[in-house]
This record gives C-alpha cells, sequence and structure tokens, in this order.
C-alpha cells in the first residue's frame, strides 16, 4: 500500500487544500502536507533494499480485464530517487513561492499536488496504460501553472509548451496500443503491463526505417525527446521556463524533464534494444549537439531565466550521452545527473525568483555589482554556479564525470566533443555571474527606489537543503549510487534481454557481461 | 602520532580556518582573521614537517606515508577514494605550500590591514591552501584534480577579489576559463590512462607504465600524456594557455606570490613529475613540453623586457621561469624540474612579497617609471629583493644558479635533451637577467621618479620578516642540490641531498654510455652565467647611467618592440579568432536556428492545420437545412454503397 | 368478402410504400420549410413514418420487437416534441420570429 499511498497522497492533499476554510493558514497547511509526503518517502527509502535489482513495493491489480490493463506499481533503484527528488522539491517549492504566488493561492498548491501525484504515477507506474494516464496528466496542471500564474506572454507559453507535449505523446499513446494488440499475438493475452512488453520480441531489421522496432522505437523515443527536451525539439522550453513562475520552473525543470529521461531508461531501452543500439549514434549525436548548442545559445542570452532554460538543454544532453552508451559509468553518471540538475536548477530558478522579486527584472544588462549589495544571495548563487558547472566535491561533477567516462569508452570522438561543454558551462555561467554581480552597480540597483534586502530566514531555509545536498551528492556519491547499482548493472548487462524480476524472484537471465 | 590523524589535521586545519573566517566574515577584523589563518596553515606545515620527518625515518625505496579516508567514487572497475600520500615528491611541495604558504599569510596580515573584506580574503586564501594540498597529496588523477580545480576556483575568487572593478572580476573570469580549457583536456587525458591501464591511481600507472617507451603518436600514453600536459599549460601558464596569468596580476599581491608563483601554478610540473614513469613511456610527449617549456622561457622572457608594471613584470617572469621546469621535465630531468619549483617558491615568492611591500609603500602605484631610489626609503625590501634578484638570474651561489644551471646542463646532455634546447635556455636567461636587472635598477637604484606627494616608507615587521625569511631561503635553497662539478671543489664534497631524496622514486631516462667530461659541465657554467651577468651589466649601465639609451633602442627597433611590448598580440588573436567570432555564432544560432528554423518549423505546421481549417469550415455555414441535406445525402451515400455491393 | 379481401391483399410492400412516401414527405418538409415549427412536425412525420415501417414489419413478421420498438420511438418523439417546442417557444420570445433564416449564429 505505500506506493498507493504515496502517489495518491497528494490528491487527498489538493482536496484538502481546495476545501481549507481558513486562506491565512493555507501555505502552512500545504507545507506542513507536502513534508508529510516526503516523510512517506523517506519510508520507502528505509525499507527499500539496494541489494537487489528486483522491484519492490510491488501493487498489482487488474484494472481492466478485457485489455489487461492493470494498476500495477513498483519501484525500483532507477525510479526511488526520482520519485525522492519529486516529493524533496515540493516542499521547497512551496516554502518557495510564499510571497511571490500571491493570487488564486488555493488553486496553485491544489495544482501543485496534483501535479505531483501525476509525476509520482509516471515514475512509479509500470503498465502503459496507466502510465500513460499519469504521463499525460501532468501536463494539465503545468499548463495551468504556466497560463495562471505565468508571466506576460504566458499563454503563447502554454499552448506552445501543450501542443509540443501533447504531440509527442499522441505517437507513443498509438504505440502503446500496437503493442498491447502484440502482446495478445505473442502472449496470447492482451496485456498492458511493462513487464509483458519486456517479453516481447519485436521484430528488428537494419537499415530501414520501416522495421516494426524501429517504428515503434521512434514512436516512444519522439516522446520522451520533446519532454527532455533534446535538439531541435527544445524550442518550448525557454519560452515555457520564461513565462512559468519560479515554482513552476522549478518543478519544470527539476522534476518534468527527468519524466523524459526515464522514459528512455525504463522504456526505450530496455523495450527495443536492437533498435535503440542501432539509433544509439542519432540519440548521442542529438546529445552532443544539444549540450554545445544549448550552451552556446545561454551563453548570449540578455534574460537570466532564459540563459538557465538553455543551459538545462545543455545539461539534458550529458543525460542522454550518459544513456545511450549503455555501460554502467554512462548509465550512473545519467542517472545521477538527473538528481544533480534536477537540484542545482531547480536551485538556480528559486534564486532567480527570489532576485526577480525584489527587482522585478531578469535582464542581466541592467544588473551589476549584486555582490556588494546582497552577500548572502551572492554565496547562495555562487556555490549553485558551482554545482551548475560541475566543479569537483559538488554534484555536478560527479555526474558530468562518469558521464564523460562512459562515453570516452564507448565512443571516444563524442566525448571529445562533449568534453568542450565543460570549457563552454564555465564560459556562460561565469560571464553572466560576472556581469550580475561583480563590476559596478547596475542600473536596476542604483535606481532601486527602496533598498534591496538580502535573504530572509524563509528563503534561506529554501536554499539550504538544496546546498547541503551540493555537497552531500559530491562528497559521497555512493550513499545515493549505491542504491540504484544493482538496477542499473541489471540493465546494463541484460539490456537485450531485459526483465525486471518481481519481488521473490531471481533475475530470469544471469547476470553476466556480454 | 598516527598517521591519519596528522593527514587529517594537515588537510583540514586551512579548511576549518576556512570555515570560521568565512562564516565571520563580516565580524572578524584584520588582526583576528588574520593570525587565526596564519596559525591553521602554521598546524599544516608542522603536521607536514612530522610527517616529512616519519618519512625520512623510512628507508629510501620505500618512503610512503599512505593514508585513505574513504571511498568517493566506486563504480565498476573505477574506485577512487580520499586517498592522500605523502613521498619524497609530495613531501618537497608540500613543506613549500604550508612553509611559504605561512609567510605569505603572515605578510598578507600587514598588507590587507585596511582593507574591508579581510576577513573573507583570509577564507579564500585558507581555502587555497586546503585545496592546494589536496591537489599534491592526492594518490590518484582524480582526487589531483579536486585540488587541481578547486585551486582554480579559489584562484578566481582572489583574482576577482576586488570585484566592484570590472576588468579584475574579467581577470578572474578568464583564468577560471582558460584553466578550464586545460581541464577538459586533463578529463580526456584521465579517461585515455583508465581505459588504457583501468586504474586512476599515480603508482599502479607508474608501475603498469609501458618500460620500452612508445614509438607511436597515438599510443596511450603518449596521447594520454599528452592530454594531460594540455591540462598542465592551462594550469602552468605555458604556451597557449598562459594569457590568463599576466592578467591574474589583478588579484592581491600576496595572492600574486601564493597562487601565481609559488604553488597553483607549479601544479603542472607537479603532476608531470608524479606520473613520471608514463611521462617517460612517452618521449613524443616529452618533446612536446620540452619545446613548448622553451618557447614559453623565451617568449615571456623577452616580453617581461618591455612591460612597466611590475607586477606585470614578475608575472611574465614567473611564466618563463615555468617554462624552464617544463624545460627540465621535457628533457626527463624531473628531479631537477622539482628543484627548480622549489627555488622558483623561495625567489619568486620573494619577490612578489617585494614588489608588495613596494607598492604598499608607494600607495598603490605599480609603474616602475614612477619609482626608482626606493633603496634608501626600503632597506630591507631592498636587499632581499637584491637576494631574489641575485637568485632569479643565476648567480652562485644563490638558489637559482644551481636549479637553472642544472636544468640547462640536462637540456644539452640528457639523451632527450638538444642543443638548440639548451640555447633557447641561455637565451633565456640572459633575457632574464637583463628585465629583472632592469627591474632593480627602476626600482630601487638610480634617480628618484616618486612624485612628490607620495612619501614611500618601509612596511611593518609584520611584512619585512616574511620578506627575510625567504631572502635567506633565496641563498641556501639552492645548496640542496649542488652538482657533482661544484660538489667535488668544495670542502667536504657536499652530497646532492635532493637527488638522493628523489631518485629512488623517479623513472629517470638512463644515462649509462653517456659520458660528459667535467670540463664541458664547466664549460657550459660558465657562458650561461657569463652570458647573464654581462646582460645584467648592460642592463644596468642601460637604466642606471644612460636611461636615454634603451628608449633610442626601442624607437630603433621599432615595429618589433611594439609588437612585443603589446605581448605578440596573443590576448587580441584569441579575442580576434576564437571569442568573438564564437560569441556571434552563437548569436546566429540563436536567431536563426532557434527562432528561424525550428520554431518557423512548428508554426508551419500550426498554420497548416490552420489552412485546413479554414477550407473545411465554409462547410459550416450555420443553415441547419443545409445540415439535414448532408445528413440525408449521407445516407443515400452509404445505403448505395451497402446496397450496391 | 371483397372488402376483406381488398384488406387482405395489401401486403408489405404497401405499408413501406406508404412510409417511404410519408418520410420523404416529412424530409423534404425539414429541408425546406422556413418555419421552425413546421418543421418540427415534419420530424414527427417522419418518426411516424418509421413508426409504421416497424409495425409492418413486426406484423409480416410475426414478432413482438417491432411494436416494442414503435413504443420507444413514440416516448423520444414525445421528449423530443417537448423540448423542441420548449426551444422554439424561448427563440420565439426572444427574437418575436420563428424563420429559420433567422438563426444561423453558429457560422464557422
Amino acid at each position: 500500500m505505500l506506493l498507493t499511498t504515496i502517489v495518491f497522497l497528494p490528491v487527498l492533499f489538493a482536496l484538502l487544500v481546495t476545501l481549507w476554510p481558513r486562506e491565512k493558514s493555507l501555505r502552512h497547511l500545504a507545507l506542513g502536507l507536502s513534508l508529510i509526503e516526503f516523510i512517506v518517502s523517506l519510508v520507502i527509502l528505509r525499507d527499500f533494499s539496494a541489494a537487489t535489482p528486483a522491484l519492490q513495493f510491488v501493487e498489482k491489480h487488474m484494472w481492466i480485464e478485457r485489455f489487461g490493463i492493470q494498476y500495477f506499481l513498483g519501484i525500483d533503484g532507477i525510479s526511488l530517487w526520482l520519485v525522492i527528488l519529486t516529493t524533496f522539491l515540493t516542499p521547497v517549492v512551496i516554502l518557495g513561492s510564499w510571497t511571490s504566488i500571491e493570487k488564486r493561492v488555493r488553486g496553485f498548491h491544489a495544482a501543485l499536488f496534483l501535479l505531483q501525484t501525476a509525476m509520482l504515477g509516471t515514475f512509479l507506474a509500470l503498465d502503459a496504460v496507466f502510465f500513460y494516464v499519469f504521463w499525460e496528466l501532468s501536463l494539465i496542471p503545468m499548463y495551468f501553472m504556466v497560463g495562471i500564474w505565468g508571466g506576460a506572454r504566458r499563454i503563447y507559453a502554454t499552448v506552445k509548451f501543450f501542443i509540443f507535449t501533447m504531440f509527442g505523446s499522441l505517437l507513443m499513446l498509438v504505440a502503446i496500443i500496437y503493442m498491447m494488440y502484440l502482446t495478445q499475438e505473442g502472449l496470447g493475452q492482451m496485456s498492458a503491463s511493462l513487464l509483458d512488453f519486456y517479453q516481447l520480441k519485436i521484430p528488428f531489421v537494419a537499415g530501414t526505417l520501416l522495421s516494426l522496432q524501429t517504428l515503434l522505437f521512434f514512436a516512444f523515443a519522439l516522446a520522451f525527446a520533446i519532454k527532455v527536451p533534446i535538439f531541435p525539439l527544445h524550442t518550448w522550453l525557454p519560452d515555457a521556463h520564461v513565462e512559468a513562475p519560479t515554482p513552476g520552473s522549478v518543478i519544470l525543470a527539476g522534476v518534468m524533464l527527468k519524466m523524459g529521461t526515464y522514459g528512455f531508461l525504463r522504456w526505450v531501452i530496455p523495450l527495443f534494444p536492437e533498435a535503440a543500439e542501432h539509433w544509439a549514434w542519432l540519440m548521442l549525436l542529438l546529445g552532443v549537439i544539444g549540450i554545445v548548442y544549448g550552451a552556446l545559445v545561454a551563453m548570449v542570452q540578455p534574460d537570466v531565466k532564459k540563459l538557465v532554460a538553455y543551459s538545462s538543454v545543455s545539461h539534458m544532453g550529458y543525460i542522454m550521452l550518459g544513456m545511450f552508451v549503455f555501460n554502467s559509468y554512462g548509465v550512473t553518471g545519467g542517472l545521477y545527473q538527473m538528481l544533480n540538475h534536477g537540484i542545482s536548477t531547480g536551485a538556480l530558478f528559486l534564486l532567480i525568483g527570489m532576485i526577480y522579486e525584489r527587482t522585478h527584472s531578469r535582464e542581466i544588462s541592467k544588473y551589476g555589482g549584486l555582490a556588494g549589495v546582497l552577500p548572502v544571495f551572492t554565496i547562495f548563487f555562487f556555490i549553485i554556479t558551482m554545482s551548475s558547472i560541475a566543479v569537483p566535491l559538488t554534484n555536478g561533477f560527479v555526474g558530468e564525470f562518469l558521464i564523460l567516462m562512459g562515453t570516452y569508452q564507448a565512443h571516444p570522438w563524442y566525448a571529445v566533443v562533449a568534453v568542450t561543454g565543460v570549457i563552454l558551462g564555465a564560459a556562460y555561467m561565469l560571464w553572466m555571474f560576472k556581469r550580475v554581480f561583480f563590476g559596478e552597480k547596475g542600473q536596476l540597483i542604483m535606481e532601486a527606489d527602496h533598498p534591496l534586502h538580502d535573504l530572509n530566514a524563509r528563503e534561506i531555509a529554501v536554499l539550504v537543503p538544496l546546498v547541503i545536498l551540493v555537497f552531500w551528492m559530491g562528497l559521497l556519491p555512493n550513499h545515493f549510487i549505491d542504491y540504484s547499482k544493482a538496477s542499473i548493472e541489471h540493465l546494463v548487462n541484460n539490456r537485450t534481454n531485459y526483465s525486471l524480476p518481481l519481488p521473490g524472484q531471481t533475475p530470469a537471465a544471469p547476470t553476466e557481461a556480454q | 602520532m598516527n598517521h591519519s590523524l596528522l593527514m587529517a589535521i594537515l588537510l583540514l586545519s586551512p579548511f576549518v580556518g576556512f570555515l570560521i573566517n568565512g562564516a565571520r566574515y563580516r565580524k572578524n577584523g584584520p588582526n583576528l582573521a588574520g593570525w587565526l589563518a596564519t596559525t591553521a596553515i602554521a598546524i599544516s606545515f608542522i603536521c607536514s614537517i612530522l610527517l616529512v620527518a616519519d618519512l625520512i625515518g623510512m628507508p629510501a625505496e620505500s618512503r610512503r606515508i599512505a593514508v585513505s579516508f574513504f571511498d568517493w567514487i566506486v563504480i565498476d572497475k573505477l574506485k577512487v577514494a580520499a586517498g592522500f600520500v605523502v613521498d619524497p615528491i609530495s613531501a618537497i611541495m608540500i613543506l613549500v605550500i604550508t612553509g611559504v604558504g605561512t609567510l605569505i599569510h603572515m605578510f598578507s596580515i600587514g598588507y590587507m590591514h585596511h582593507d574591508k573584506g579581510v576577513a573573507k580574503y583570509f577564507a579564500y586564501l585558507n581555502l587555497f591552501v586546503f585545496n592546494m594540498l589536496i591537489l599534491v597529496l592526492g594518490d590518484s588523477l582524480l582526487t589531483m584534480f579536486v585540488g587541481w580545480e578547486g585551486v582554480g576556483l579559489c584562484s578566481y575568487l582572489l583574482i576577482g577579489f576586488w570585484f566592484t572593478d570590472k576588468d579584475k572580476a574579467a581577470a578572474g573570469m578568464k583564468a577560471f576559463i582558460t584553466n578550464r580549457i586545460g581541464d577538459a583536456a586533463f578529463l580526456l587525458g584521465m579517461f585515455i590512462l583508465f581505459m588504457t591501464y583501468g586504474t586512476l591511481n599515480f603508482f599502479d600507472l607508474n608501475q603498469l607504465a609501458p618500460t620500452v617507451p612508445e614509438a607511436s603518436w597515438l599510443g596511450a600514453a603518449t596521447l594520454g600524456t599528452l592530454m594531460l600536459f594540455i591540462g598542465a599549460t592551462g594550469k602552468s601558464a605555458q604556451i597557449p594557455l598562459y594569457v590568463w596569468l599576466p592578467d591574474a596580476m589583478a588579484g592581491p599581491t600576496p595572492v600574486s606570490a601564493l597562487i601565481h608563483a609559488a604553488t597553483m601554478v607549479t601544479a603542472g610540473v607537479y603532476m608531470i613529475v608524479r606520473l613520471n614513469a608514463m611521462f617517460i613511456a612517452a618521449p613524443n610527449t616529452l618533446m612536446i613540453i620540452a619545446v613548448i617549456g622553451a618557447a614559453t622561457a623565451v617568449m615571456a622572457a623577452s616580453i617581461g623586457m618591455t612591460q612597466w608594471d611590475i607586477k606585470k613584470v614578475l608575472a611574465y617572469s614567473t611564466v618563463s621561469q615555468l617554462g624552464y621546469m617544463f624545460l627540465a621535465a621535457g628533457v626527463g630531468a624531473f628531479g631537477v624540474a622539482m628543484f627548480h619549483l622549489m627555488t622558483h617558491a623561495f625567489f619568486k615568492a620573494l619577490m612578489f612579497l617585494g614588489s608588495g611591500s613596494v607598492i604598499h609603500a608607494m600607495h598603490e602605484e605599480q609603474d616602475i617609471r614612477k619609482m626608482g631610489a626606493l633603496k634608501k626609503y626600503m632597506p630591507i625590501t631592498h636587499i632581499t629583493f637584491f637576494f631574489g634578484w641575485l637568485a632569479i638570474i643565476g648567480m652562485p651561489p644563490f638558489a637559482g644558479f644551481f636549479s637553472k644551471d642544472e636544468i640547462l646542463w640536462k637540456a644539452m646532455t640528457s639523451p632527450l635533451g638538444h642543443p638548440l634546447l639548451w640555447a633557447a635556455g641561455v637565451l633565456g636567461a640572459v633575457m632574464t637577467a637583463f628585465y629583472m636587472t632592469r627591474l632593480m635598477a627602476l626600482t630601487f637604484w638610480g634617480k628618484s621618479r616618486v612624485p612628490k606627494e607620495v612619501h614611500p616608507h618601509e612596511s611593518p615587521a609584520l611584512m619585512t620578516i616574511p620578506l627575510i625569511v625567504l631572502g635567506l631561503l633565496s641563498i641556501v635553497g639552492g645548496w640542496l642540490g649542488i652538482n657533482h662539478a661544484i660538489s667535488s671543489i668544495l670542502p667536504g664534497h657536499p652530497a646532492n641531498v635532493l637527488e638522493h631524496w628523489l631518485g629512488p622514486v623517479l623513472r629517470e631516462p638512463s644515462l649509462d654510455g653517456v659520458h660528459h667530461s667535467v670540463t664541458m659541465e664547466w664549460a657550459l657554467m660558465g657562458v650561461s652565467v657569463g652570458l647573464a651577468a654581462l646582460s645584467a651589466f648592460v642592463a644596468y649601465h642601460f637604466y642606471v647611467r644612460s636611461p636615454e639609451t634603451p628608449k633610442k633602442i626601442a624607437e630603433s627597433l621599432g615595429p618589433v618592440y611594439r609588437l612585443i611590448s603589446k605581448k605578440y598580440l596573443v590576448d587580441e588573436l584569441y579575442f580576434g579568432v576564437i571569442i568573438n567570432p564564437l560569441i556571434a555564432f552563437s548569436k546566429n544560432l540563436w536567431h536563426h536556428v532557434d527562432v528561424q528554423v525550428i520554431d518557423k518549423t512548428t508554426y508551419l505546421l500550426a498554420d497548416l492545420m490552420k489552412g485546413g481549417g479554414s477550407v473545411v469550415r465554409t462547410l459550416q455555414t450555420g443553415n441547419m437545412q443545409q445540415y439535414a441535406m448532408y445528413i440525408g445525402l449521407g445516407l443515400v451515400a452509404v445505403l448505395s454503397f451497402v446496397l450496391m455491393r | 368478402m371483397p372488402s376483406t379481401d381488398v384488406i387482405n391483399q395489401i401486403g408489405l410492400s404497401h405499408y413501406l410504400v406508404l412510409s417511404a412516401a410519408l418520410f420523404t414527405m416529412g424530409f423534404l418538409g425539414v429541408l425546406m420549410r422556413r418555419n421552425v415549427l413546421v418543421m418540427m412536425m415534419c420530424i414527427e412525420l417522419m418518426l411516424n413514418a418509421v413508426n409504421l415501417t416497424f409495425i409492418a414489419f413486426s406484423k409480416f413478421s410475426g414478432r413482438i420487437d417491432g411494436q416494442i420498438m414503435v413504443f420507444f420511438v413514440m416516448t423520444i418523439a414525445a421528449a423530443e416534441a417537448a423540448v423542441g417546442l420548449a426551444i422554439i417557444v424561448s427563440i420565439f420570445k426572444r427574437y418575436r420570429e420563428v424563420n429559420i433564416r433567422f438563426f444561423e449564429h453558429l457560422k464557422g
């Protein structure tokens, strides 16, 4: 029941928040509820067994018998940390939006909780239709979040965001339905269970686009690639980020993008191993282009938030690279980078939100000399910047190093190109940092009609957990990686013959390196 | 005491200093913050001495104190621990870092006394020492890389310490990004070595290194070491990545002494010495290192002759001296590279602190054209600077003489050496003697050109004591590595301590079958020292006796002089060829690819949908009877289809 | 008897022709008349034409289903008439007009 609890508790919270009679204590209530959710997720972490790649806490009930659609939840080392990332970021976001969300507070928190359910469901559902429901559900609260609480061009951004992601999802739906028919042919009974999908041997012919596995691969990959987003499907992201309110940006960058990369790891790679291997070059190429392109474009952005959005494109390129080299360095690094990006980019968006509340501008050229005015803010921003450009002993380094190493092992030339991202990353972040924080006091700071106040206790409370994680994950990565090791090894070694054992079962195939 | 405890204190003491001063950066005053930081480094120095003392007690072949605190990254074959090692190579480094570091911290208390951010300054300085210790003590390339990037970070913070000045902040950024270029190559080097040898541990790598030198350019050892060397060119300011170091002089002067002269910039040399067996296995890489080193030594010295900013002269001098160290490493004389690293740390730290003392006395004036005859105002600074000068131009028996002479000797006689490398080294030495004498003459000697409103004064004891200690070290530092030609004529025949100390842990090219006469050694020594002395004399004559001559020479050289004094326009070249085009290109990517191509494509799709819709909408007339008619026609169509089939 | 004979001679096809004729009249009425009220009546006519078909089939195949169906249709027709008339009344109140030409607000 633990997973059902964690997935559906936020729905209950959303109801509670909508029905709560007192507007004043609403935020406190929401914060408390989200903390409860976080604690529940920690219970999962406590009881989670790191030694096995098997699914844990499995809940499996028939839902629509005729089509073999099940209510099927389960967790393993790949989804564990993403679940905890989600439950961790929600209270952070609620506390972070304490003063920035002023209208329709009730609705905002309800949407946030609904979004949490959708995201957790996406990470935990192991039935294709069930998964798809959550996947699509996540769009709706986000749509409202950007559309209601967003900036000036919010409607344009929401529509763009919605149509881009919807477009990919629909192809995935077709592919899911097709695969359900395949289960009927292959296994004698229609099923939407991921485990049954894994058993299918989908015919693959190299060299043609029209082979069945290739088509299904691209149908799934497109949906996830748009979400990630990988070049050239990324243009919705900067717009959505710039228009989204701070909490929306944090959740969008912190968790929702991970839904795409998680999809690759859980669905695409094990379901279509031959196609994934055959088309890995394309994914790697797009990943590498994303790294360099995102970094270059980020460098010339005049808007801080847009800069960070493009830096996400660059960072997500690294994750793609790590996943599609299919070795344990790369995949571990990719998974780790998902968490890192969630934390450091989430923190960057929070910080940008804090300064935006003070100056109502995100124009880099209007800033300058902020370090002298807001020292505490500067320190936090600097630490997160270091994490973002992957300085050793911060979390970013471990992920980036493992990804690059895995890439070098598999495809040295991709690593040679990708490593330029290390340089460009430092260039765009530090250049921005210089223009915003150093030099003489900029226009905004000179003209501010009231003195800018440094971070208050609440804002510090928002950032401190993130900073602690930055260093914790950088210094002791094994505390985190150990939980995922068994699952990743299992995936890497049995990629072509993947199955996820249920609790009690031993892995079907011997886990030998190929 | 227990080794792991000592090691922990050695490492953590500066870190604790950083935390305390960092947390109280607005409250701690200059004295409190300064002494706290200095004590932290002094504690580390004591720990280093204790560790090295234990090391000396061990048998020569197995001198190694290894401590591992916890596992850092463990995945598959990659097992990297927070492991630290003191062996003869790192022993020299930790003594230099903490020893010279303590002196420079002490100097800073006086120098930074009036600065508002003094606690922050000391916090950064402590953090730097912490990272530098990780760099030199780390037992694997990855642990070293932690310190490697960490010192770069602190360097960034300290160069841009006075961040309200845009140019200073920009200099910090330039340093970090230039270093990052090297770091990217360093990463690749690590990958190449790890994929080939399956480990990143220095000792394992040295063990596994091929014993037969690799002839191919594409061998793992060659490519790996080459990449690591590119990393070193970033950190140690060699061609083509040296451009950040002169700009780095924007930081407070003690920072230049500690980071940009004595310790951080030597990290590249240290890394090569650390991996000596691997580098020896890659003669092609070594050749490149030697050539780059020699070229840097000459080029930087030539720029140094034309600069007017006291710190810029010293900065180019540092680049040039680092070139010597790489020259030594490149000819396989790793021990000598370490030797010069050490002596250079003494005399260059001394000269930077001396320049700091001068700048302090001159109220932040750095232009040597506005100085002169400071000898009488600042006797202690002058005399210590004088020792540093003798050391750097290689006058016996000062420190620089022994190390530089050994480098030139090896450049000539090592199996990997070449007479041209020697010639470049001598040319560099001649130019060094010239610009250093010029600096001395313009600053301390000759006629005073000090503006009337400035009243130079000797610095307080807090600043002069470090100068005196370093001055003494600049004299005696070289006596640790007296070569056997000189040793043979000295009473008691002093041993080459450094060679005995480092010899067992270094794999250097074998000298069997190579015999050089002692006469030749004396002759080469005579040539280099003689030419340097001559050059120094010429410079003295030019700048003290007839100050008009250099101007005339500069004019007669015309464009050549201007090119050199503008630093060969390398910065302009980088900006013009790489940076500005890259930014323009990025803007094009954004405006054209993102906005014009990708977004336009999606709009096109949307417009197609819209267009289709507007065609079909004409059917929707709103006339209900028409709709009914469609229904009827549809019915007829369906029925006729069904019936006619 | 000749009179009953005539009745006995009426076969299924007669019914079908009659109902088709009624249906066509109703349908043409819906298509061509402008008065909404008349259109409603025409729709009733169409429904009843269908009812006639049902009953005819029911009788001639000897099964009861068709007659049951007719009850359904009548119920639906009643409901439809009620709703339709209500709409017409409210339209008339609003526009003082029952000509269908005036109600083309849902033009695309």
